[in-house]
């Protein structure tokens, strides 16, 4: 018996963090998302390829590297953590489970392989599966898509989107098709981008079996919520390092603010409540990985409970660093801002915990 | 990841089972002993159909079986087995989920017998483990005092040795079971001179001895679960001492821990939480289910995820004792804060589930689950506060953990 990450887990998460920290260190991460600096976007995203973040969950008779979710999560922690302005948890990770269980044999060959080589990168909407908003609305018939969609994630370095309709049906369109608007959308969290996306008569190539079930739209759904959550408890920790560095060095009344009991006890609140979400994330990690029973109610409930730690975490957090983690010159809003986003991405808490009780038939 | 336990263990979940079921429905007659194992009773109080049988007669069958006092030797009274968390994690799963119940606890059992098993005498060992784990002899703690609750070391009941005895003055508080008991563990200032945590020693009073007095302190629950312990010229052998002189801090950290780690049992919680969930699939507004209310729902998700998160945590914790090399310093320290913490809004949440339903006490018609619901929502904010308060708790994550410094001295105490 052993819960936890495995050596090699750790590794490679190690090597993403140690990547993050040498090249995109917050003055980078701030360039980048003020659109200052594109080159420097691509040349990241080519070295976290370089290091395989794309082919995680790909199988290695297709070039991948044929690991698995909890691999993913703890490389998601790593992209959290160090605020990474990159897609993740679109191309590399919803998009290639969709394709695990929604494909077709010949089209999961030949999606696979071109995936693994980066020769297609998908951009993903899944919003009209779990919660449409602003009446957004997609049809699709006769391998045509019409209509239009929000917070269609991860497009940065797209030649696709793989969208997601109410009935779990799933497809890719290419973004070279004719029929394709897109409006940029600009969230809280300026490392991630979202997209509204609307579509006329754009040429769709349907996921095959998920013409007749929703197993594609549930796995790849769950697997998105558990490795947000797992990018939420990156971003988390960070900031609970830096209140706590932070309070070790400040000095008030003569002494340093970190030996106040006030400031103790905040930083004690945040450890203890975000601790066991790492085993949350992990054992919903390795439900999904196990095809477990559960899976779909750990998913929820790891991204929902996460979710909430977290808002608390980037709350308390910031007010430890008092004036200072109000200002932009600090940054750590950027991690407050990614906790924010992160809450929302896939379901919002109250919609993924309705869901929760359902998959428990309550 | 690997949360299988092996094939190994196959067979023993499978004889564990088959004692489940034949002992299904079994009642223990006298209820003495610790306020857990009172609490228990109340949670396996809705069969009445098994075999009835003393808490002592219950203590042996589980030893003879292996089930209870698994690696204390048998020479002692235990069963002689090897160390098996695992082993004692099944057995602690299948009784819980089969409403089992479980062996005594208490201080005497998780307190003190890991305590002499450590540090005791040979002589101590073979004159008080045996009946202790047979619940025949029942131990409290004279830990805390009126001035020493938190700042547990600066206590002041004091300890002198005159003509080969023991002379004990002083007064505790907070003592459970001081009625019950044969014995008691104390810590008492012996060395008046020296600094305050090298000043007190660790010793065993028979509470027959004469200058005792108890008095019963009952609690918000309306049960005398506490006691103040007087002691006036009470004289006992010099070698009635777990340690040296002036060591009694020391022995007695040896054995917060036990207390920390068994106040939160994460198979309880989840016992609770399926409780809950049948509570309100049960209770009614207007006539309908209080399940199928959406404001209810949400907040029965809520706290499942908090319960799942505390279960995975603590699979986590287990791994770390199995796996040599796995540090999980943080995730072990925290359970005792959010283990009681959780429990006592999960008891809270059901009788709001029940509203003016859940007010009811103490044998009142309409009464639900024999009033357990309210019982252990007040029981757990006295766990919440006993065994070191959720704000000592914090001190100890924030410094030990997180390495953030401590609270400056006052001049006083430096």
């Amino acid at each position: 018996m052993y819960f936890g990450l495995s050596e090699d887990q750790i590794f490679f998460q190690d090597n993403v963090k140690k990547f993050l920290e040498d090249n995109a260190p917050l003055d980078a991460v701030k360039k980048i998302t003020e659109g200052a600096d594109l080159a420097t976007k691509d040349e990241l995203h080519q070295g976290l390829i370089n290091l395989g973040i794309n082919n995680i969950l790909i199988p290695e008779e297709n070039g991948g590297l044929g690991l698995d979710l909890l691999f993913a999560s703890a490389v998601s922690q790593s992209l959290g953590e160090g605020i990474a302005a990159l897609p993740f948890v679109g191309p590399y990770v919803i998009a290639p489970i969709a394709i695990k269980y929604g494909a077709s044999d010949s089209q999961k060959e030949k999606l696979f392989n071109e995936m693994s080589q980066n020769l297609i990168n998908c951009g993903v909407g899944f919003s009209e599966y779990f919660g449409s908003r602003d009446s957004s609305d997609l049809s699709i018939s006769n391998n045509k898509i019409t209509g239009r969609t929000l917070f269609v994630l991860d497009v940065d370095f797209a030649s696709h989107v793989m969208l997601c309709d109410k009935k779990g049906q799933i497809g890719l369109v290419s973004l070279k098709s004719k029929g394709i608007e897109i409006i940029d959308l600009t969230t809280v969290d300026k490392t991630r981008t979202y997209k509204e996306m609307i579509f006329k008569d754009t040429p769709i190539e349907i996921l095959d079996k998920t013409k007749t079930s929703t197993e594609a739209a549930e796995m790849a759904l769950s697997a998105g919520r558990i490795v947000a959550a797992a990018d939420s408890l990156g971003a988390s920790q960070a900031m609970i390092n830096k209140a706590v560095e932070y309070s070790k060095e400040r000095k008030q009344f003569n002494r340093v603010i970190g030996s106040f009991q006030a400031v103790k006890h905040m930083c004690a609140e945040m450890t203890a409540e975000l601790e066991p979400c790492y085993s949350l994330v992990w054992h919903a990690a390795h439900s999904f990985d196990d095809s477990h029973e559960d899976s779909k109610l750990m998913a929820c409930l790891a991204k929902s409970h996460t979710s909430d730690v977290s808002k608390m975490v980037s709350k308390k957090a910031t007010e430890v660093h008092g004036g200072m983690g109000f200002t932009d010159l600090l940054g750590l809003h950027f991690w407050f801002k990614r906790i924010g986003l992160n809450r929302h991405i896939l379901g919002s808490p109250e919609i993924v915990r309705e869901e929760a009780a359902k998959a428990q038939g309550l | 990841m690997n949360l299988n336990y092996g094939p190994e263990y196959e067979d023993f979940t499978k004889e564990v089972q088959k004692f489940c079921k034949e002992y299904s429905g079994v009642i223990i007659t006298n209820k003495k002993g610790g306020a857990l194992t009172s609490l228990s009773s109340i949670t396996n109080s809705d069969k009445s159909d098994g075999a009835k049988v003393s808490r002592s007669e219950w203590q042996k069958i589980l030893i003879k079986n292996g089930y209870f006092a698994r690696s204390i030797p048998k020479e002692y009274g235990g069963f002689g087995g090897d160390i098996d968390i695992i082993k004692n994690r099944i057995i602690a799963a299948e009784f819980a989920s089969n409403r089992i119940p479980p062996p005594m606890g208490g201080q005497g059992i998780d307190m003190l017998v890991p305590t002499l098993l450590e540090l005791g005498t040979e002589e101590q060992k073979q004159k008080y483990i045996k009946p202790t784990l047979y619940g025949e002899m029942i131990w409290c703690q004279g830990y805390s005092e009126p001035n020493a609750g938190s700042d547990l070391a600066s206590l002041q009941t004091k300890g002198e040795l005159i003509d080969g005895n023991w002379v004990i003055n002083g007064q505790k508080i907070w003592t459970s079971t001081a009625q019950y008991s044969q014995m008691m563990f104390c810590l008492v200032r012996t060395e008046p001179d020296a600094p305050k945590h090298a000043g007190i020693s660790y010793l065993l009073i028979p509470m027959d001895t004469p200058g005792i007095e108890i008095r019963p302190l009952v609690d918000m629950t309306l049960n005398a679960g506490f006691n103040e312990v007087f002691f006036t010229d009470v004289t006992i052998p010099e070698g009635n001492i777990v340690g040296k002189r002036g060591e009694g801090w020391t022995v007695a950290n040896a054995t917060l821990g036990h207390e920390r780690g068994s106040l939160t049992d994460p198979n309880a919680t989840m016992n609770r939480l399926h409780m809950l969930i049948d509570r309100m699939k049960e209770e009614t507004i207007n006539g309908k289910k209080v399940i199928e209310n959406p404001a209810y729902r949400d907040k029965l998700i809520q706290l499942q995820g908090k319960v799942m998160a505390f279960q995975s945590n603590s699979l986590r914790v287990l791994s770390a004792k199995l796996n040599k090399g796995q540090d999980v310093k943080i995730a072990g320290m925290i359970q005792k804060l959010i283990g009681t913490e959780l429990r006592h809004e999960l008891e809270g949440f059901c009788i709001d589930v029940m509203g003016e339903l859940g007010t009811l006490f103490e044998g009142s018609p309409n009464i639900r689950d024999g009033g357990s619901w309210q019982f252990t929502y007040m029981y757990y904010l006295g766990l919440i506060i006993g065994g070191g308060t959720s704000q000592i708790q914090k001190n100890i994550i924030s410094e030990r953990g997180l390495g953030m410094p401590r609270e400056p001295k006052t001049q006083q105490e430096t």
